[in-house]
């Protein structure tokens, strides 16, 4: 019962979280949103016996990606945004279709019957068992993941050196950036005219 | 045990834990003064009390006292926020922490924690991550260029030497096998601590552990010789004693953390009577993390700043692949042994 208040509790705020996102028209009150989003979710794991999930919800995403975003925002300085009255398609399209997404959830689960309630613990959330699904049950897909966040890193490496690489082609001579340089002669001259 | 005394003693044990911390907090201070002055050969605090021990007491009224500027060009909510979420974090990871034995009180037993979870080596690191929030927001919302270059730095500077602070407890956990802070201590018993067979993670653990805390020769965050205060400039009174408070808290759950992973936790000689059989687990915690509060002082006190590139280039080239390297050793040896 306690469990189940708590619960619901943290739903709410996870909900009001993540309409707070929406509505703040600064993008810093919107990220501190997400933050509260992520944590409320990772309380939600907690709650269900997922602890270790929970602590790498916390960790990864409300203590490291979000922390990106928000050094983001505070170096763009970005301010305020504007409200726009939105898009007709999102209202004329949009709102009727998730709707009828959420209605076809619902009704599935119900009807299907798969919503019966399990003990808190019963499902397999410890560390060790984890450890046993990433490294022997799925050693392969988990694997290949890290070699894709390999290359991801890799291939942010490449573009962030880009523009050094950019400027090293314009310092040769006869390239097509080069040609400032009459411009500036003749502005000199025309400067020299006036004169 | 019934519902009703789970709560009387959780509530009991709350109330002890962050009082006992925010006392220790409040001596640290003294500490950190009395220290520093006798490294200068100085004296310190000498009037309030004996040995200046009642200045904490007096700095709080001070502080209290104060007048509690809001600067017209803050962004007021976050500029509020911001110490709170500092503090907030700071305070809460202690939680996780044991500190002594089981004791039996009357018809009660509990451990001397406040709640043993079986992550919770996961949980004080999940704690800490939030913490750079309070830094990282206190210095957009100033409005202030040195605030915002402090809160900056003091966020790279954390996620960046995370990294090699987490890295560095694996090899620690690959020898337990558990992340409860509590069996890991039972894995050090009969002197087994984990400084002697992980070395190398305690150190990495120690430099990281410095830089996490903003401390020297860490604190770029608020270098005074270039950025006044860094993200705390803006603030005063009150607001100001937070972060305060909230740095001086996250040194002590960080020796804490060092003493419950490489020095054996509450463990040591335990004689006499049930009474001092009880007490003793604690009072060998308590000198533990003080010998680490007292090595924060020194090493502030005895080292200068790193330069900006040399922070960074020394947390991603030196301890990054030295934990790593570390790791790598460490599971070797272990699988070989099985």
């Amino acid at each position: 019962m306690f469990h189940l208040i708590l619960f619901l509790f943290f739903g709410a705020i996870c909900m009001a979280g993540a309409i707070n996102l929406l509505v703040q028209s600064h993008p810093i009150n919107s990220a501190l949103s997400l933050i509260v989003v992520m944590a409320a979710l990772a309380a939600e794991y907690l709650l269900l016996g997922a602890e270790f999930v929970a602590a790498v919800q916390v960790i990864v995403y409300a203590g490291a990606i979000m922390v990106l975003f928000v050094i983001t925002i505070m170096l763009l300085n970005a301010g305020a945004e504007e409200h726009t009255r939105g898009s007709r398609v999102a209202i004329l399209i949009g709102v009727p279709g998730v709707l009828i997404a959420a209605v076809l959830v619902t009704w599935t689960l119900v009807a299907r019957g798969q919503t019966g309630s399990v003990a808190i613990g019963a499902l397999p959330g410890s560390p060790q068992d984890i450890a046993r699904l990433l490294f022997h049950d799925f050693l392969l897909p988990f694997e290949v993941t890290s070699v894709l966040i390999l290359i991801a890193i890799m291939g942010a490496v490449v573009l962030a050196s880009r523009p050094e690489a950019v400027a090293h082609r314009a310092a040769k001579p006869g390239q097509p950036d080069h040609k400032e340089m009459p411009q500036l002669v003749g502005s000199g001259s025309r400067s020299g005219k006036e004169r | 045990m019934s519902i009703t005394a789970f709560v009387i003693i959780s509530i009991i044990k709350s109330l002890a834990v962050i009082g006992v911390l925010l006392t220790a907090v409040a001596y640290s201070v003294w500490l950190e003064r009395k220290v520093s002055a006798h490294i200068q050969n100085r004296w310190g605090p000498t009037r309030v009390g004996p040995f200046g021990l009642l200045q904490p007491l007096a700095d709080g009224v001070k502080f209290i006292f104060k007048e509690d500027l809001t600067e017209p060009h803050v962004y007021k909510p976050l500029y509020i926020a911001a110490p709170m979420i500092a503090m907030v974090f700071a305070i809460t990871s202690i939680s996780v922490i044991p500190f002594g034995n089981y004791v039996d009180i009357g018809p009660w037993g509990t451990y001397l924690q406040i709640t043993d979870l079986n992550i919770g080596l996961l949980v004080v690191l999940g704690i800490t991550s939030m913490g750079v929030y309070g830094v990282a927001l206190a210095g957009w919302a100033s409005n202030n260029k040195y605030s915002l270059l402090g809160g900056l730095r003091a966020s790279a500077q954390m996620i960046s030497y995370e990294v090699s602070l987490g890295l560095s407890l694996v090899g620690v956990l690959i020898i337990t096998g558990s992340l409860s802070l509590r069996d890991i201590v039972d894995a050090q018993r009969h002197l087994h601590w984990n400084i002697f067979v992980q070395p190398v993670a305690f150190f990495i653990y120690l430099i990281s552990a410095y830089a996490e805390t903003n401390r020297t020769p860490f604190d770029l965050p608020e270098a005074e010789s270039e950025l006044v205060a860094g993200y705390h400039t803006e603030y005063s009174a009150m607001k100001f004693a937070m972060f305060f408070m909230a740095e001086y808290a996250n040194m002590v759950t960080v020796a804490c953390l060092a003493t419950l992973l490489f020095f054996g936790g509450w463990l040591g000689p335990v004689f006499g009577p049930p009474i001092l059989q009880a007490v003793l687990p604690v009072v060998w915690f308590c000198l533990k993390v003080f010998f680490f509060m007292f090595l924060y002082v020194w090493v502030r006190w005895t080292l200068p700043r790193f330069r900006y590139d040399q922070l960074m280039s020394f947390g991603w080239k030196v301890l990054l692949p030295l934990a790593v390297a570390n790791i790598v050793v460490t599971a070797l040896i272990v699988a070989w042994r099985a």
